[in-house]
């Protein structure tokens, strides 16, 4: 069967800063990033549904030792975000000191942006990625 | 189901970047493993490797084909097994199927990896390879930010202050070295402190550099038979009672676990139930602590201790030898070293010693029933096998 939301799809919209999920029509769960299976029952009857992109920090890191390739970004944070929709999404973290970020951090309520890792010779094509900011 | 039994066990040392390539590393592993179970190559029905990287560290797919000629099997069946870091604990767990089926008798599974040749840049990226491509990697994941991530997580959930939980994150790798110091296989053979731990330099916070294991070069290999021929092959023979096998998408489809690895659960249990056995049943664990954390939380969802509490255990010395539960007494990943392909049959390598009681200064007295754990990516392969004593 054709995909309801493919990668593309999703990172287009990314690239505008419009998050994309997948809403259930059987179960309601919400599945982002997308899956041609809902991650709640397993339905494909799903609905492409545009997601707020805010949220709340559940844990995160500082990373650095960069894989090959990503040098100039290091030292850079990952987070893990709570959606207000349920589901939890991986981006950066901009606007926070990287050198400097502590627990404290974790529960902040965040919204999204975006930034476009240009690819590599491993990977397919450019892929953008969830960057977040604190709210104000 | 047949009764299936090692009845040979081998592994090169452990080490950093060096001269040989998987192929050879693996064949002197699995010649040693061969002449141990008193075999010659011919016997061999069937060849399950597990590699990872061999594309990326030497521009070699398929090396089984050219491992099975290398060691003088040629044109047998070989198989490649690439499930990240548990890539010959799967391979372990086909392998086993096949002769408990009854279409082998006897076959070699092992591993082999070069990743140390590559160097931390390409070695960070390429396994970066075992995260999400789409959905994770574009954020600069690591294989050390994934534990990192988890390691922030399991403070928060349980509640363990963070300058706490580093303290007993770095006990972890102080006893992996501990036991380390007395493997001669082992990449590092030298004693560290919770201090050296503690200064070392930041990886992804919170982990240093000696809360992570080491990118290696390394072999294994394992022979195994079914019940009829392992009894005329040796009077030790070693039976596998359990095997488990799960997987997991991304660390986002995870959430309702994490720190939990839900796969984990579910492997251990189907192991437990194979072999009619629980947790206090085992004597000796090799398990995957690729990160201090790791170990954390495999002790956990392996079901040695509560959530949460397994920092505590380590804290009171539970997980040393003659402890609750034996913990990584070969050095573990940390120590002993992880290259990748080969971690999982190089676990089995240390069981089997131990029940053989072959083990020296780490021996674990009297150990019947021993267990390997054994992770690739985020969680997305899980395998665990329990093996016990023939007699
Ligand atoms: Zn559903």
């Amino acid at each position: 069967m054709e995909l309801k939301l493919s990668f593309k799809d999703y990172n287009e919209a990314l690239k505008q800063n419009k998050l994309l999920g997948l809403r259930c029509k059987q179960c309601n769960a919400i599945t982002v990033p997308p899956k041609i299976a809902c991650g709640g029952c397993a339905s494909t009857d799903m609905d492409i549904v545009q997601l707020s992109g805010k949220g709340s920090i559940q844990t995160f890191t500082t990373v650095f030792v960069p894989p090959e390739g990503r040098e100039p970004e290091a030292p850079y944070i990952i987070v893990l975000v709570e959606l207000d929709e349920g589901p939890w999404l991986m981006g950066n973290l901009v606007g926070v000191d990287p050198n400097k970020v502590t627990m404290e951090i974790v529960g902040k309520r965040v919204m999204m942006g975006h930034a476009v890792f240009p690819g590599d010779k491993y990977s397919a094509g450019e892929e953008a990625r969830p960057v977040f900011s604190l709210e104000a | 189901m047949r009764k299936v039994a090692v009845v040979g066990v081998g592994m090169t040392k452990f080490s950093g970047k060096q001269d040989k390539t998987a192929v050879e590393l693996f064949a002197e592993a699995a010649v040693d493993a061969i002449n141990e179970s008193g075999l010659k190559p011919a016997n061999i029905q069937a060849l399950f490797l597990g590699n990872a990287l061999g594309d990326f560290a030497e521009g070699q797919a398929q090396l089984q084909a050219f491992v099975a000629d290398y060691i003088g099997a040629p044109f047998i069946p070989a198989n490649r097994y690439e499930n990240a870091c548990a890539s010959s604990s799967a391979a372990f767990r086909d392998a086993f199927m096949w002769v408990a089926s009854g279409f082998y008798d006897i076959v070699l599974v092992g591993g082999a990896e070069t990743a140390a040749k590559m160097g931390t840049p390409l070695a960070t990226r390429t396994f970066a390879m075992a995260s999400d491509s789409r959905y994770e990697y574009p954020c600069g994941i690591t294989f050390p930010g994934v534990f990192a991530l988890l390691a922030h997580l399991y403070a928060r959930k349980y509640n363990v202050p963070l300058e706490k939980l580093k303290y007993q994150m770095a006990l972890v790798s102080v006893n992996s070295h501990y036991y380390g110091a007395r493997n001669p296989k082992a990449q590092f053979q030298k004693e560290i402190t919770v201090d050296d731990v503690l200064s070392s330099f930041m990886v992804c916070q919170p982990l240093q550099l000696y809360d992570c294991c080491p990118f290696s070069d390394g072999g294994s290999a394992v022979v195994l038979a079914c019940e009829e021929k392992a009894r005329k092959l040796t009077d030790k023979p070693v039976y596998v009672a359990g095997v488990g096998q799960a997987s997991a998408g991304n660390l986002m489809s995870q959430k309702d676990y994490l720190p939990r690895l839900r796969s984990r659960e579910l492997s251990a249990e189907q192991a437990y139930r194979m072999a009619g056995l629980t947790p206090k049943d085992i004597d000796v664990i090799e398990l995957h602590d690729c990160f201090s954390i790791a170990t954390l939380i495999a002790l956990e969802c392996l079901g040695f201790f509560e959530y949460g509490k397994s920092g505590e255990a380590v804290e009171k010395g539970e997980t040393k030898v003659g402890g609750k539960i034996a913990v990584n007494p070969s050095g573990g990943l940390k120590s002993k070293g992880h290259p990748i392909g080969a971690t999982g049959t190089a676990q089995v390598y240390e069981i089997v010693r131990q029940l053989r009681g072959e083990c020296g200064e780490r021996q674990v007295d009297g150990a019947k029933i021993g267990m390997t754990d054994t992770l690739g990516g985020d969680g997305g392969t899980l395998c665990n096998i329990i093996l016990k004593r023939g007699w």
